[in-house]
């Protein structure tokens, strides 16, 4: 395949649907974006991003597990992110210890998880680079089956946290009051952790296990700078993580630079600009009373 | 005797600010009992029979028994650690009783919660959190609701418009409409108390339950909020439950006040508690209680809040 971009900016479009590799890593792209930014929203606003970040880390030696026993990565994904969830709520809930508690249980996992992921790429004999596309991103190699896979997934985390929109938001704010209320902080918890998995696991699979902040943390924390409403921010963070990954994946077409480095590092640029952004002076003062 | 006179604070009240809106939409949703009507009726709002509570092994307190009518005024006051807190926690159902009974609200504890307003304990947001006060303020309404809230849908219709003028009355009753809109961790800590008392409010709640609500507040905003919450004792009939370290401000409102020590606890009317003997024993540090020539009680060598402020008390 030889892609270049021309002057017609109509046909460097066409052109990046060529392949169907490539059709399955937009689709796929699509998806982790959607998916990614708004579980993202969620971490960044309860400060679980050392949790989300192991998750994406353990999904790797899962992916090199599935590999080495011969079945999709997709699963070893999923499979390992979602153990990693349970033993981290379990743990964390057993022990009742707070913040300081459960980030030592996430260290222990996510260092377990990592050595184990040495081990499986070294007894597979594969080549570095197989297990460089686990870390960094790859654009090749989407399936249809796993574009399926990414999608079925997608829509349960999105249908759950939709359902529990309002009350997790509730219980991460506020969680005494909303205990009070009768809002099941603890189960929110565990079930959130879950999804999470599931999102860091998704995003592992476009962004690479290392790069999976890309999408899970600077989509909602540039959107966090520009917006405050709750509802008006999600859908900035969705508009985000949705606009750098397709520019990513364009880019990386075109020059043949890994994925995961494209989508960082528009993500970063967002970031900075939104940054820029809020040290502008304010046009508009606070000072409004709408509801 | 009869109540104690309040006395006035300087600054602008949080009540007189309001006072002069119409239409007050809380109020309205809401039973209009009067507290006369109330206190008349002579129902409980919680019931406290020889309670005990323990965290972990340790037996916090026993022996705790109080009651607490419709439409009262009450203080819970005593030493740092002895359970104040702990209290709170079980008659919200957060904490279960190690022995004796609770009823809140003729319920269980825990059961009757949507009917209760709750403000913990020094709660400040983390100042990166950018979710606006009114949303805040919102959760209190409908926080507990599952389901996808579709945006803009409220003004569409009718209970979302209730909804956004309960919110902005709950706003404007504390005085907040300045701030509403900045995100929560960036308005000072006295500014968050409002809009908290205003999520606490939001419901209309039967029972306001406020862990030191005064905490963080300046003089002035002490004496103003007090005089808001006794205001909407007295308007809307809503019981008042409040701990409190500085006893001052709320002294001329009180209509009860739970003691609890370590050696147990004592209730009652304040003129009946809150005597120098009774305090020097259960704080275990010399306190006295002057009456001033017009009634008013003043209370001095009270472990106080950061500021210091007896001599605010004194010549007021
Ligand atoms: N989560 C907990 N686990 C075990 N013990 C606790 C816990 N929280 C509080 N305690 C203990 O229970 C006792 C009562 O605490 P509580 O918070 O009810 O006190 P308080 O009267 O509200 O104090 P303060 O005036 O400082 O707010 C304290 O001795 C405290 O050490
Ligand atoms: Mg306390």
């Amino acid at each position: 395949m030889d892609p270049h971009l021309t002057w017609n900016l109509y046909r460097d479009v066409t052109q990046l649907f060529d392949y169907p590799f490539m059709v399955n890593a937009y689709r796929a792209g699509t998806i982790v974006a959607v998916t990614a930014a708004i579980i993202g929203w969620f971490m960044v606003l309860r400060r679980q991003t050392f949790a989300g970040h192991t998750f994406a880390l353990v999904s790797f030696p899962g992916a090199a597990g599935a590999i080495l026993i011969g079945v999709s990565a997709t699963y070893g994904f999923f499979a390992f992110s979602i153990c990693a969830a349970l033993v981290i709520a379990a743990a964390s809930r057993s022990s009742r210890g707070g913040y300081i508690e459960e980030s030592a249980v996430i260290g222990t996992v996510q260092a377990l998880g990592l050595a184990f992921g040495f081990l499986f790429v070294s007894l597979s004999h594969r080549n570095v680079s197989g297990a460089q596309a686990l870390l960094f991103g790859s654009l090749v190699g989407i399936t249809n089956d796993q574009v399926i896979q990414l999608l079925a997934g997608g829509l349960i985390v999105l249908a759950i946290v939709g359902f529990i929109w309002r009350p997790l938001l509730f219980a991460s704010v506020d969680p005494d009051v909303a205990a009070a209320r009768g809002v099941p902080v603890q189960v929110l918890a565990v079930v959130f952790l879950l999804v999470l998995a599931v999102a860091a696991a998704e995003a592992s699979q476009v962004t690479g296990s290392l790069l999976v902040f890309a999408l899970l943390v600077l989509p909602p924390a540039t959107a966090e700078l520009l917006v405050e409403r709750p509802g008006l921010s999600l859908l900035t963070a969705v508009a985000i993580a949705l606009l750098v990954t397709w520019l990513g994946l364009a880019m990386s077409y075109y020059n043949d630079y890994p994925i995961g480095f494209h989508i960082t590092s528009l993500a970063f640029g967002a970031y900075l600009l939104a940054q820029g952004w809020r040290r502008l002076p304010r046009w508009t003062p606070f000072a409004r009373t709408s509801v | 005797m009869g109540r104690i006179r309040a006395w006035r604070p300087v600054s602008r009240l949080l009540s007189e600010s309001a006072a002069g809106r119409e239409q007050p939409a809380i109020a309205e949703a809401g039973s209009l009992a009067s507290r006369s009507a109330l206190l008349q009726a002579n129902t409980l709002a919680v019931e406290i029979r020889n309670a005990a509570a323990r965290r972990g092994n340790r037996l916090i307190w026993s022996g705790v028994s109080a009651e607490i009518r419709r439409g009262e005024f009450l203080a819970v006051l005593g030493p740092n650690g002895v359970g104040k807190s702990t209290l709170v926690k079980v008659i919200l159902g957060l904490l279960p009783l190690a022995s004796g009974e609770v009823r809140v609200l003729g319920q269980p504890p825990g059961r009757a919660n949507r009917d209760i307003g709750y403000l913990p304990q020094r709660r400040s947001f983390d100042p990166g959190l950018r979710v606006r006060g009114v949303d805040i303020v919102r959760l209190g309404l409908d926080g507990h609701r599952w389901g996808i809230p579709l945006p803009g849908l409220n003004r569409l219709t009718e209970r979302g418009r209730e909804e956004d003028a309960r919110v902005l009355d709950a706003i404007q009753l504390v005085d907040a409409e300045e701030f509403a809109t900045r995100p929560i961790g960036e308005v000072s800590g006295g500014e968050q108390q409002r809009l908290l008392i205003a999520q606490a409010l939001i419901r209309n709640p039967s029972l306001l339950v406020l862990d030191e609500p005064l905490d963080s507040l300046d003089l002035p905003n002490q004496a103003a909020s007090a005089a808001l919450l006794n205001r909407i004792c007295e308007e809307r009939g809503v019981t008042v439950l409040m701990v409190a370290h500085n006893v001052n401000p709320i002294l001329s409102y009180l209509d009860r006040v739970i003691y609890l020590a370590r050696g147990g606890s004592v209730s009652g009317t304040p003129e009946e508690v809150i005597t120098a003997e009774t305090l020097t024993r259960l704080y275990g540090t010399p306190i006295e209680v002057f009456r001033t020539a017009d009634g008013h009680l003043v209370v001095v060598g009270q472990p106080e809040p950061p500021h210091g402020d007896v001599h605010a008390h004194l010549v007021s």
